[in-house]
């Protein structure tokens, strides 16, 4: 039996929750592409420890996981379901555009939506190729655009981070900026108006 | 007594109503219609004078009981008043701190809280007669003898400083709930950082619906200097970011008009961005 197998192992055989938070991070810390399913499947244990331990370790493999990732997602259980969209996000390969896309216009669970939201701002453009990438990145932003209107304010919140990080592109910046000004004149939240601000700031140096 | 909630459990209802049909329910025959009409009315904040004069006369209800001699329909009518903010509702409300319903006069404190009216504080300090020594729990019910949470959080949003003898005792209530609420009032009372570290405390307890209540006391107190703590709680994000948008608002506050950012609201920020 490799080190991996025994390591996948001690994650089964973790009889409290301890015990599991310790075998994931072991696995974790292990860089094995053999562990990535145990990893994904502890997102469902609900024992947040050990899935915020997987999120590490699978977004440090990076791209090598995004396809068991995005074939995993688990429909069942919400929980599991935003661990997987935040390692997506986390990993920021665009494969994962449209299952974030999909998340974060129509998931029921707001913390879902909210990571996917993140997400659509930071996948790595720069490996789609570049005739694919304009329509890509307008895609992203029409859907973030949509979110900044969500009755939902902590979803209006996670569509802003996600614009700011969309700014960088020269294309994107002033449909992006327009939409700024628009929330800080009108929005009813307070924090959403102090959000807007802070992208203001960053995005007016580029 | 009331959980925080999150929008993970927030239910939508189906039933298709205007304000005009829920108004007018609120007198139909149908007892179940008017106890849904009053949860509907508050839930949609309907502000018409029409729906306020209704749920005020609501709260004088005497069809709907149930078993044990509660009326559902004055809590619902109560709590709707207080989302829906109309200061003519204070009276009746005051007038529901009297009422034979535990859930009545938990329903009524909580919403005389969000109105922030100065003449509640006597009558809710009357609910604190007898001190820690009175605040016992019912025998064979699952609340104390009065709604103290609602009342403590209450006086400590009207800043009623007269209260504050009487307050301070429930640091000291067996029951941790009523502690936090004790905590938070001081806090905002005498604006002593001694209680809000006492509820950053409780964010270490094992029980996780304790921790949840910290966190939503210290994100109504605005105690900014738990945000790291309310960061790495271990609680479901959505709490977290609730509470931290409260720390943020109270950094908002004086500037009004023209929005600018702090230094701690862009630390806060920053950490409301770590748990998108």
């Amino acid at each position: 039996m490799t080190d991996t197998q025994q390591l996948i192992r001690a994650v089964a055989e973790a009889d409290s929750p301890a015990r599991m938070v310790t075998a994931v991070q072991k696995l974790a810390a292990a860089k094995d592409t053999a562990a990535i399913p145990t990893l994904i499947a502890s997102f469902g244990y609900n024992n947040p420890g050990a899935a915020v331990a997987a999120v590490a370790g699978l977004t440090e493999l990076g791209e090598v996981a995004v396809p068991q990732l995005l074939e995993n997602i688990d429909d069942y259980n919400y929980g599991a379901r935003a661990y997987s969209i935040r390692t997506l996000a986390a990993i920021g390969d665009p494969r994962a555009l449209e299952v974030l896309l999909t998340a974060s216009a129509t998931d029921f669970a707001p913390t879902v939506r909210r990571a996917a939201a993140k997400g659509l701002g930071f996948l790595q453009w720069h490996k789609l190729p570049a005739t694919l990438r304009v329509t890509a990145q307008i895609k992203a932003m029409d859907a973030l655009l949509a979110l900044t209107q969500d009755s939902d304010w902590s979803i209006r919140y996670a569509a802003i981070v996600g614009l700011q990080s969309l700014a960088k592109i020269p294309n994107l910046q002033s449909s992006i900026k327009t939409r700024f000004k628009e929330m800080l004149a009108s929005d009813a939240e307070k924090a959403i108006r102090a959000r807007v601000l802070l992208a203001q700031s960053v995005t007016s140096d580029q | 007594m009331i959980e925080p909630s999150a929008e993970e459990y927030l239910v939508e209802s189906t039933q298709p109503l205007t304000p005009e049909q829920a108004t007018a329910n609120l007198r139909s025959s149908d007892l179940s219609l008017r106890y849904y009409a009053a949860w509907w009315l508050g839930r949609f904040r309907v502000r018409s004078t029409e729906a306020v004069d209704a749920l005020i006369a609501a709260l004088e209800d005497e069809a709907d009981r149930t078993e044990l001699g509660g009326y559902p329909l004055r809590r619902n009518a109560a709590r709707a008043l207080g989302k829906i903010g109309n200061m003519r509702a204070v009276p009746a409300l005051i007038k529901c701190l009297e009422c034979t319903d535990f859930y009545v006069r938990e329903a009524a404190a909580q919403s005389l809280e969000m109105l922030r009216d100065p003449s509640a504080a006597t009558p809710l300090m009357q609910l604190l007669a007898g001190g820690v020594a009175a605040a016992i729990q019912v025998p064979g019910r699952p609340h104390l003898t009065q709604p103290y949470e609602a009342v403590l959080e209450a006086l400590g949003a009207i800043g009623a400083t007269e209260a504050l003898p009487l307050i301070q005792p429930f640091i000291e209530h067996p029951v941790p709930r009523v502690q936090c609420a004790a905590n938070r009032a001081m806090y905002q009372l005498a604006q002593d950082p001694q209680y809000g570290e006492r509820l950053v405390k409780v964010l270490d307890n094992s029980n996780l619906q304790l921790r949840r209540v910290a966190l939503g006391d210290l994100g109504a107190i605005g105690y900014v200097a738990a945000a790291d703590a309310i960061a790495n709680a271990t609680v479901e994000n959505s709490f977290k970011l609730i509470a931290l948008k409260g720390l943020l608002e109270s950094q908002l506050n004086e500037e009004s008009e023209a929005l600018s950012l702090t230094d701690d609201a862009i630390r806060i920020l920053n950490l409301m961005d770590s748990l998108l």
